[in-house]
Order: C-alpha cells, then sequence, then structure tokens
C-alpha cells in the first residue's frame, strides 16, 4: 500500500507540486500522465524516498523496487552481480531466475555496456522486483526504446506485475501506455502541478 | 625544422628504448668530454661498485630500508587522504571550513615540514615517515575530492531506494567511481613519496638510499651517488610496471569490455 499527502513541493525556481493526494493499494496499478517537465518524477522521487524536502507524508512499505529512466546499472559489475549487490539474500541462482523472467539469462555475466539499452532495461526491471517488493515505481520506463521493443517490454512488465501483485505506480507522458498497464489513470496538470483528473481513491 | 621524408611512423616501445638510448649516449658522451670519473664515470664503470655494493648486502638493505618507509607513508597518505578527500568532495559545509587548510599545506614546502617534524617529534622514524605522509595527504586530498564530486547522483538515489548498506555502497558503488581518482592520485603518489624519501633520509636517518647518497655526497664520491640512486629509481619503475598498470588495468576491465 503506498499512501501519498503532499501539500506542497518546491524548489528554488519556484513551487513545482500541491495538494496531490492518492493511494495505490496492493495488487493495484496506477499511472500518473502528464506532459514532460510537469513534475512527475519528481513526484516518483518523494513516493520512493529519494526527495525527502517536502511539505506533506508519503507512507511506503519496506520492500520497494524501482525502475529509473535511465537503467542505473552499475557499470563496472556484470548484470548477476547487479542483482546480487542490491539483493544480498538472492544469490547467483536466484539472480539468474530472476534475469530468466526477463528473458536474458544468457548475459547474466556480460557487464551492462555490452548489452543493449533495451536488455539493459530488462536487467532493471528484474533488478526492482527481484527482491519480492510490495510496492513497484516506474519512472518512464520504456522511454527511448524503439516501437517493437518498447511494446515487448510493456507486455513483459505487465505481465510481470500481475504475477507479484505489487501497488504499482508508473509515471508516462504516452496516454496508450499508461491505457495498456494501468487499472487508474491520474492526470497531472497546472503550475504548481496537481491532479486534474482521475484523482480521489478508487 | 626539417621534414622528415619517411612517413612510415615507429612503433611506440622502438621510440621508447630509442630515446634510452640517446640518454645514455648522452651520458657517453658526457663523461668522454669530462674525461674524469670523479666527475662524471661511463656507464659500464658502475658495474663493479653495484656488484661490490650488493655483495657486501650494503645495497639491498639500505633498499629495504627505504622502500618499508615508502610503502608506510604511501599506505597512510592514500588512506587519510582519500577519506578526507571523500568527506570534502560530498560535504559542502565541511569543504568551506578544510579548504584553506589544504591550501596552507599544499604551498607549504616539502623541506620545511621535514625539518619541523624532526625537530618536533625528534630525529626518528615516526617524525620521517610522519613527513612524508604530511606532504602527500594534500595532493591525494585534492585529487580525490574531484572524484567525489562527480559521483552519480542517479546511482545514490538508486542505492538508497534498494537500502544498500553503506559498506556495499562505499565497496561497488562509490569506490569504483572514484578509481581512476585514486589510480591518478597513486601515480603521482608513489612519484612524489619515493623522492621525498630520500630527503627525509638524507636530513636525519643513518640508514636508506638517501642516507647512502648524503655518506657518498660528502666524499664526493659521484659512482656510489649514482649507483645507489640509479638502483631505486630502477625499483621504482618495475613497481610501475609490474604493480601500478597492472592494478589500473584490472580496475578499468569493465569500459574495455
Amino acid at each position: 500500500m503506498i499512501e501519498v499527502a503532499i501539500r506542497a513541493k518546491s524548489f528554488a525556481g519556484g513551487a513545482v507540486l500541491r495538494d496531490i493526494r492518492f493511494t495505490v493499494a496492493p495488487g493495484e496499478v496506477v499511472a500518473i500522465l502528464g506532459p514532460s517537465g510537469i513534475g512527475k518524477s519528481t513526484l516518483l522521487r518523494i513516493v520512493a524516498g529519494i526527495d525527502r524536502d517536502f511539505a506533506g507524508e508519503v507512507t511506503r512499505p519496506d520492500r520497494l523496487g524501482m525502475v529509473f529512466q535511465e537503467p542505473m546499472l552499475l557499470p563496472w559489475r556484470s548484470a548477476a552481480a547487479n542483482l546480487m549487490l542490491v539483493h544480498p539474500g538472492l544469490g547467483r541462482a536466484g539472480a539468474l531466475a530472476a534475469l530468466t523472467r526477463v528473458g536474458i539469462a544468457d548475459r547474466a555475466d556480460l557487464f551492462p555496456g555490452q548489452l543493449s539499452l533495451g536488455q539493459q532495461r530488462r536487467v532493471a526491471l528484474a533488478r526492482a522486483l527481484a527482491g519480492d517488493p510490495q510496492a513497484l515505481v516506474l519512472d518512464e520506463p520504456f522511454a527511448s526504446l524503439d516501437p517493437a521493443t518498447g511494446d515487448e517490454m510493456l507486455a513483459l512488465t505487465g505481465a510481470l506485475i500481475a504475477a507479484a501483485r505489487p501497488a504499482t505506480l508508473f509515471v508516462t507522458h504516452s496516454a496508450a501506455e499508461a491505457r495498456r498497464l494501468a487499472g487508474r489513470v491520474l492526470h497531472l496538470g497546472g503550475r504548481p502541478a496537481t491532479i486534474v483528473a482521475g484523482g480521489g481513491d478508487a | 625544422m626539417t621534414e622528415v621524408p619517411t612517413p612510415t611512423p615507429i612503433p611506440a616501445a622502438a621510440v621508447r628504448a630509442l630515446s634510452l638510448l640517446a640518454l645514455l649516449a648522452l651520458w657517453v658522451g658526457a663523461a668522454a668530454l669530462a674525461g674524469d670519473r670523479l666527475i662524471l664515470p661511463q656507464p659500464w664503470s658502475l658495474g663493479a661498485p653495484l656488484r661490490d655494493e650488493i655483495a657486501a648486502g650494503r645495497l639491498p638493505w639500505h633498499l629495504a630500508r627505504t622502500l618499508v618507509r615508502v610503502l608506510w607513508a604511501f599506505a597512510l597518505a592514500m588512506a587519510i587522504g582519500t577519506a578526507l578527500g571523500l568527506v570534502m568532495g560530498r560535504r559542502p559545509a565541511i569543504d568551506r571550513w578544510l579548504d584553506p587548510w589544504l591550501v596552507v599545506f599544499l604551498n607549504l614546502p616539502a623541506l620545511v615540514l621535514i625539518v619541523l617534524c624532526y625537530l618536533w617529534i625528534g630525529l626518528n622514524e615516526t617524525a620521517a615517515i610522519v613527513a612524508v605522509t604530511l606532504n602527500k595527504i594534500p595532493g591525494v586530498v585534492t585529487i580525490i575530492r574531484e572524484g567525489a564530486r562527480a559521483l552519480d547522483p542517479g546511482l545514490a538515489a538508486m542505492a538508497a531506494v534498494f537500502r544498500m548498506s553503506p559498506g556495499r555502497r562505499l565497496r561497488h558503488v562509490t569506490l569504483p567511481q572514484l578509481a581512476p581518482f585514486v589510480a591518478a592520485a597513486a601515480r603521482s603518489g608513489i612519484a612524489v613519496i619515493w623522492k621525498i624519501v630520500l630527503v627525509v633520509e638524507f636530513l636525519g636517518r643513518s640508514n636508506g638510499i638517501g642516507f647512502q647518497i648524503h655518506l657518498h655526497f660528502q666524499q664526493f664520491d659521484v659512482a656510489m651517488v649514482l649507483v645507489y640512486a640509479l638502483s631505486f629509481v630502477a625499483v621504482m619503475l618495475a613497481v610501475e610496471w609490474l604493480v601500478l598498470q597492472p592494478i589500473e588495468a584490472r580496475a578499468r576491465r569493465w569500459r574495455g569490455a
């Protein structure tokens, strides 16, 4: 369960977010849709606990997985090591199983620099889900992929979420992506941004 | 300037060997011109004194003493300098306080620190190693601080979200990013440290390469000064090629892959 109640968030340049309230139930997938630069990533960083400088309250479960806009892998560690370092309890067998689920077990011992962007994103997805997370946060995970790869990743992500059923919060600027993956879509708009449609608790 | 008519490039290794040979030829020429083995002996006339010093065990003993000092000062300066540089690079408030100290120590002549350490601590091993360490720490801090400022905030966010422990973060996230800077600090560190160690020994120790150079300097024995100096240069070059460069290549393995 993710509960968000942000009264205000501002940077030096001014207010970015105001009065954002919503919850994500276990097993639910909520998409946040809005144009570029509106503050979607800022909202996600607050939800994930990376940014703690805001007015309001956010509760999130202990086990949280996240997929960033960039793959954010450790380039000096192999794909399998990237999973094992973040999840010490996983072990090599667990890491291989997680990579198998995203279809790149054969790349386990390669460095991220030896993988294509699509493969790196698969490793990042495997890493986010490997810890059996109660909540999953996805920040534009299909950005800068070609349409075919993006479509494949979207299907894979949907299947993995359906199997693991974490409370999932998903940020995108694509309405099509939001409709395909999410059970509920929140539209972010205005300046400072707030929820302009789809808000409230389902 | 004259144009070289043949555009065929000479291999880098051959250039290096030829360049060293030219230096040797220069030495031979200068020695021939001097015509006095007390001023500058021919390179081949150093063989006999070198053999004698090794056979008597003096050269290995003094070399070992100097190497131990180099290792101690290197390990201390790298450990303290890396820790300080990391803290100063990550925390601007601390950096503002410590930066003026850094500037003072960077501009303090090595000789001043050495003399003060001997005066305050005494003519002993501790003073010698402290003096060398203090001379090198500011340089290490300056390099590591640059690296700490350039750490990727995205990877830090990733480590925070997945709740990596501080130890794992340091070892797998922070230090690999700092590795090129640590290597640069180690490179320039070892080069500066062994030179300062010789000065420290020259001024206040009764063993080591620096002491031997001092001894033979007082006897105006150019050949022995060269024997000790060159054998230590050879050892340090071996360290560079056999230890530092392989470690660096290993740390950079993921880049080439």
